[in-house]
């Protein structure tokens, strides 16, 4: 036999062999891409100032915030896949952790406060969930007009004031929270609140692509018709991303006020920009029907990473917002080679 | 002639308004066969495919399931029946994957909602050899995007399928269909005839439903105009001359109505 003898099955072995790893590729090309591109900045900031960058501790600051942005992206992008945005996240934040932090400062069980934060970040997507959907204004303007409605109602309750309550310290709560377990080097460790969004994380990446909840998400914001057709309830679908936003808002607030022993009348408010970036870099499209959980945490992680890289390579502050912008630029022409919306 | 239909309409009729769309419709589908609705646009056919769906409720008239007359007939009872109608907008979901566009909304899952993948995986490769997909490029994880027109019929089929349909309505199935792709419907459906299957084809084409059908149901104005097997009738063009004799006396009709 000569060679080639037989083309075609070749060619099949060929693909048989190679399908399993091709096949996961194809399915999380967005993902890869993200990790890819966090990789090559990394790499990139550690030419650029080898000594920071080879220190645990640069590594430690950037996971201390970065789990709030983590417990904002992994709803949210549920809601963009679903064809729906959630703009007034960084105010349900603000809110949902001003209920936490007023039954600790008064003396109550933060359990407690804590159940009454998810309560509110639920109540406040409910909310957002029957504005867009039964009311059926746009999700862009009615969630836009919630963020600056309900961090006027903070403003207008506490008129300004803000609340520490350093006496969490030490509690059970807040060591099993925050504190670090996991030591690298020294006593410097994995902050908790990271493991705790990488938790969070895993347990979106299965709601998303293995339970019913993620799937007709995935169904609805690529065809609302069809999955009406089909049997599913596209409103209540709807409204429950919605929900599952203000939950994710409500552990945001929760831990960033533990992270930092005080609640600002502005806290949440810095996050909407960086957060959306971060999920948009991570690799979910803006069109919906698809999207990648794993790559929104990500993208968070990449937007975290540009200030800290920026400072130790060198650059004044000046330059951040700078580099804010190209890379987001640059990762979204990346992801760009992953295709447009298929119909 | 022996009575073994799957289902049978009697006497149907449906009124909107003051128009009569179905007006005493009798027919049967058996097990195994192929009919070939025909009929122009207003005929009546998407008001008796939606009453057979279940989706309207006849106005007065029998409908009988396996020899059984069934009352208050829905579209919950029409699915218990083993009646699957594929409607012409396929209700997919192009950039999921062909699994889970065949479960869409009725995934096999356990009690806390979490999907059997290996499960559903299989059983979409096993419904998708059933109606002869043969192709090598793409597998149940292929999106449904990258199929064409046919492949996409081919999915909506095999999604009734799934659901131990013994009865599929075919609303227009070849509709903006090239040549091969139509050809690849024709396959699927005989697939699925062989499997002792019944298939009610809706067309407009009446080239390809004589292809395909076993028995011809002509309808006109809301009524039954002709039934024909396909070994009365010797050709496609035989059956378009039909069809013109039934448009025209249509046409002298209204005029007389008109004079």
């Amino acid at each position: 036999m000569g060679l080639g003898a037989k083309p075609g099955g070749q060619q099949q072995t060929g693909r048989e062999d190679a399908s399993g790893l091709v096949k996961w590729a194809r399915n999380n090309r967005r993902a890869i891409t993200s990790t890819l591109f966090l990789i090559v900045m990394l790499i990139g900031f550690t030419m650029a100032n080898p000594d920071v960058f080879s220190q645990f501790k640069t590594y430690r600051s950037v996971m201390i915030a970065l789990p709030v942005s983590i417990f904002l992206v992994v709803p949210l992008v549920f809601v963009v896949t679903a064809g729906e945005i959630d703009l007034s996240f960084p105010s349900v934040v603000g809110l949902a952790s001003y209920a936490f932090v007023s039954i600790v400062d008064q003396g109550g069980d933060p359990l407690i406060g804590i159940a009454a934060a998810l309560l509110v970040g639920a109540f406040l997507g409910f909310l957002n969930g029957i504005l867009v959907v039964r009311i059926g204004l746009s999700a862009l303007v009615a969630t836009l007009g919630m963020n600056f409605f309900l961090r006027g109602l903070i403003n207008i309750l506490v008129e300004g004031f803000s609340i520490a309550i350093p006496e969490i310290r030490g509690t059970f709560i807040h060591t099993l929270l925050t504190d670090d377990t996991i030591m690298i080097v020294g006593n410097q460790g994995i902050p908790n609140q990271m493991l705790w969004a990488l938790a969070f994380t895993a347990f979106g990446v299965f709601l998303y692509n293995r339970h019913s909840f993620g799937v007709r998400v995935h169904c609805v914001g690529d065809n609302p018709e069809s999955a009406a057709e089909m049997g599913i309830d596209v409103d209540r679908t709807r409204i429950l991303v919605f929900v599952f936003t203000g939950i994710g808002a409500a552990l945001a607030g929760v831990f960033s006020v533990m992270i930092n022993f005080v609640w600002w009348p502005t806290t949440g408010d810095g996050l909407l920009l960086p957060v959306l970036a971060g999920l948009f870099v991570g690799g979910t499209p803006t069109w919906g029907g698809i999207g990648t959980v794993f790559g929104g945490a990500i993208g968070t992680s990449i937007v975290a990473f540009i200030e800290t890289g920026v400072i130790a390579a060198g650059l004044t502050g000046f330059f951040t917002q700078f580099f804010y912008g190209l890379i987001i630029i640059l990762s979204l022409i990346f992801q760009r080679f992953n295709g447009g919306r298929v119909r | 002639m022996e009575n073994n239909y799957i289902i049978e309409l009697r006497n149907v009729t449906k009124s909107f308004g003051n128009v009569n769309a179905v007006d005493g419709i009798s027919f049967g589908v058996r097990p195994g066969e192929v009919v070939g609705l025909i009929g122009d646009n207003g005929a009546g056919k998407s008001t008796l495919i939606k009453i057979l769906s279940g989706v309207h409720q006849p106005d007065s008239g029998e409908i009988i399931v396996r020899g059984r007359e069934v009352s208050n007939w829905n579209a919950a009872k029409s699915r218990d029946a083993g009646i699957e109608t594929v409607y012409q907008d396929r209700a997919l979901a192009p950039q999921q994957t062909i699994t889970r566009n065949i479960f869409m909304g009725r995934e096999i899952k356990n009690r806390f909602g979490v999907i059997k993948v290996k499960t559903q995986y299989e059983e979409a490769n096993r419904l998708m050899r059933e109606i002869g997909f043969t192709s090598k490029v793409f597998d149940p994880d292929s999106p449904v995007a990258t199929l064409s027109g046919g492949e996409r019929q081919g999915v909506a089929i095999a999604r009734a399928l799934y659901f131990d349909a013994d009865l599929i309505v075919l609303d227009e199935p070849t509709t903006a269909l090239s040549l091969i792709e139509t050809a690849k419907v024709f396959g699927f459906v005989r697939n699925v005839r062989e499997r002792g299957r019944s298939i009610i084809f809706i067309g407009h084409n009446i080239y390809h439903v004589y292809d395909i059908a076993d028995r011809f149901v002509v309808l006109d104005r809301g009524k039954v105009v002709m039934t024909a097997d396909k070994t009365e009738i010797a050709s496609a063009e035989v059956l378009m001359k039909h069809m013109q004799e039934i448009a025209e006396m249509a046409h002298a009709d209204a005029s007389m109505a008109d004079g």
